[in-house]
């Protein structure tokens, strides 16, 4: 397992936004945590890469902990700032709205982190760029900024930004919302791919038919709670719960 | 012809007008003095507090916000004066360049502390985050992410406040600083004549008309993004 939740819960200012929720992500796996705006799905995401502090619950990245609950203690205990750089750097996060450095050109956008945190070779961290721009057939994009590529190709740039450190998970966020329609089928692939190279891929969407699509495992989510889960095909072609029914008749 | 030439430098009073130019001269150098160094060292200043403005430190943002609504609170010749002339009441006596300097830095620097906190608090909080996710620690992000972003948004602003400095090293005559509008006017209450401080306005207005075109350039620099 490359990624396990346990009890995981998350209130903001009384509401209970996540319950319990518990769940794991193997190697080369595709996950789509499915769920309506509001079912807690991105509080997951969130809570994973460490944007927002879980009340309780435990994270455990490969094999490092992010956080556990201290029973005695009755809190959550987060990894300490070294550790959590490593933790980082085993996490990928691909925004929604994908939240590219407007200042920088492609290639900085993807070398940045890697030689101003991790201290990677200059000419070692532009090398692995160029290998993922080319793997997203961006390769012409090099040099452009962020305001001069289209909605597909800003979320490339974006997954390139995110690979560029080989990440064992990447976290993807409402992938298809913000693309016209004739482009899912692109961020499919791309999504096939990096699962193909071992990553374990975790995604977050309502769109059903996209899930369908790409995911092998389907986790649905209401009301902070998940209400099944299942392969694909379990999910999918007998799917027992009402609501499940409801929601995916919408 | 000759007589022309002459009536005209009669007319003009350019041979008055060029024996005023070396102490109007001299009183531009101590302008540009003031105004370089105001320049150099409040700007930093300014974003050292726009930053702490900006953090999450109370006490500190309680400091800030005090020290802003005095600068602002108050006319900068008060501030001058009270630099100059009520620091030795409580012990501290500075000369006379040094206190201009401090009462211009720190007036400035609240100025600009107050730009550069609107554009950092522009920016999206979803740079935040991706720097966040990318491994960042807050310094980093500031520095590398969220100021040179934001430099290009006040830009215009930060422009428009130097350009008022420049006219504001006027109020060092209070103290008696040598600067180019104190030389005018000194030429101008000897001579009992205008023309020392229309010869000054001129100087004032080159002075802005090459900053103008110096920040012309600078934002053509910027439009490299969106």
């Amino acid at each position: 397992m490359v990624l396990q939740v346990k009890g995981l819960c998350k209130s903001f200012n009384e509401k209970e936004v996540l319950k319990n929720v518990s769940f794991s992500l193997k190697t080369g796996e595709i996950l789509a945590i499915i769920g309506r705006s509001g079912s807690g799905k991105t509080t997951i995401l969130r809570c994973i890469n460490n944007l927002v502090k879980c009340n309780r619950g435990t994270i455990i990245v490969d094999d490092m902990v992010l956080c556990k609950d201290d029973e005695q203690e009755k809190k959550v205990v987060y990894a300490k700032s070294t550790e959590m750089l490593q933790i980082r750097k085993k996490l990928g996060m691909v925004f929604q709205s994908f939240n590219l450095f407007p200042h920088m050109s492609v290639l900085e956008n993807i070398i940045e982190a890697p030689l101003n945190v991790f201290g990677v070779p200059r000419q070692e961290a532009i090398a692995k760029a160029e290998g993922l721009l080319e793997m997203l057939d961006l390769q012409e994009k090099v040099s452009a900024y962020p305001f001069e590529l289209s909605g597909g190709q800003q979320q490339r740039v974006a997954i390139a930004r995110a690979c560029a450190l080989n990440p064992l998970i990447m976290c993807l966020d409402e992938p298809t919302s913000a693309l016209d329609p004739e482009l899912r089928e692109g961020i499919a692939l791309t999504i096939e791919k990096l699962a193909a190279k071992g990553m374990g891929v975790l995604l977050i969407t309502h769109d059903m038919v996209f899930a369908k699509r790409v995911a092998q495992r389907v986790i649905f989510m209401e009301e902070g709670q998940i209400m099944e889960q299942g392969s694909k095909e379990e999910f999918f072609d007998q799917m027992s719960n009402e609501r499940i029914k409801k929601f995916m008749a919408e | 012809m000759i007589n022309l030439i002459e009536y005209i430098w009669e007319l003009l009073q350019l041979e008055y007008i060029w024996r005023l130019l070396p102490a109007l001269f001299s009183g531009l150098a101590g302008t540009l003095k003031i105004f370089f160094i105001t320049i150099l060292l409040s700007l930093p200043l300014g974003i050292l507090v726009a930053a702490g403005r900006v953090s999450k430190i109370k006490p500190l943002v309680t400091v800030l916000q005090f020290y802003i609504w005095v600068m602002r609170g108050t006319p900068l010749l008060l501030q001058i004066v009270f630099i100059f002339f009520g620091l030795p009441y409580i012990g501290i006596t500075l000369d006379r360049f040094s206190a201009i300097l401090i009462a211009f830095i720190f007036n400035y620097a609240a100025y600009f502390g107050e730009i550069f906190r609107g554009g950092i608090e522009s920016i999206d909080k979803g740079q935040y985050e991706a720097a966040k996710v990318l491994g960042f620690n807050p310094v980093q992000t500031f520095i590398r992410i969220i100021l040179p972003q934001v430099v290009k948004i006040v830009f215009p602003s930060v422009a428009n406040e130097i350009i008022t400095l420049v006219k504001d090293t006027s109020l060092v005559y209070i103290v008696g600083y040598g600067e180019l509008l104190r030389a005018g006017r000194i030429a101008t209450n000897r001579d009992a004549s205008l023309i020392p401080l229309v010869v000054v306005a001129v100087f004032y207005l080159a002075l802005t008309w090459i900053l103008t075109k110096i920040f012309e350039r600078i934002e053509k620099r910027f439009t490299y993004y969106q």
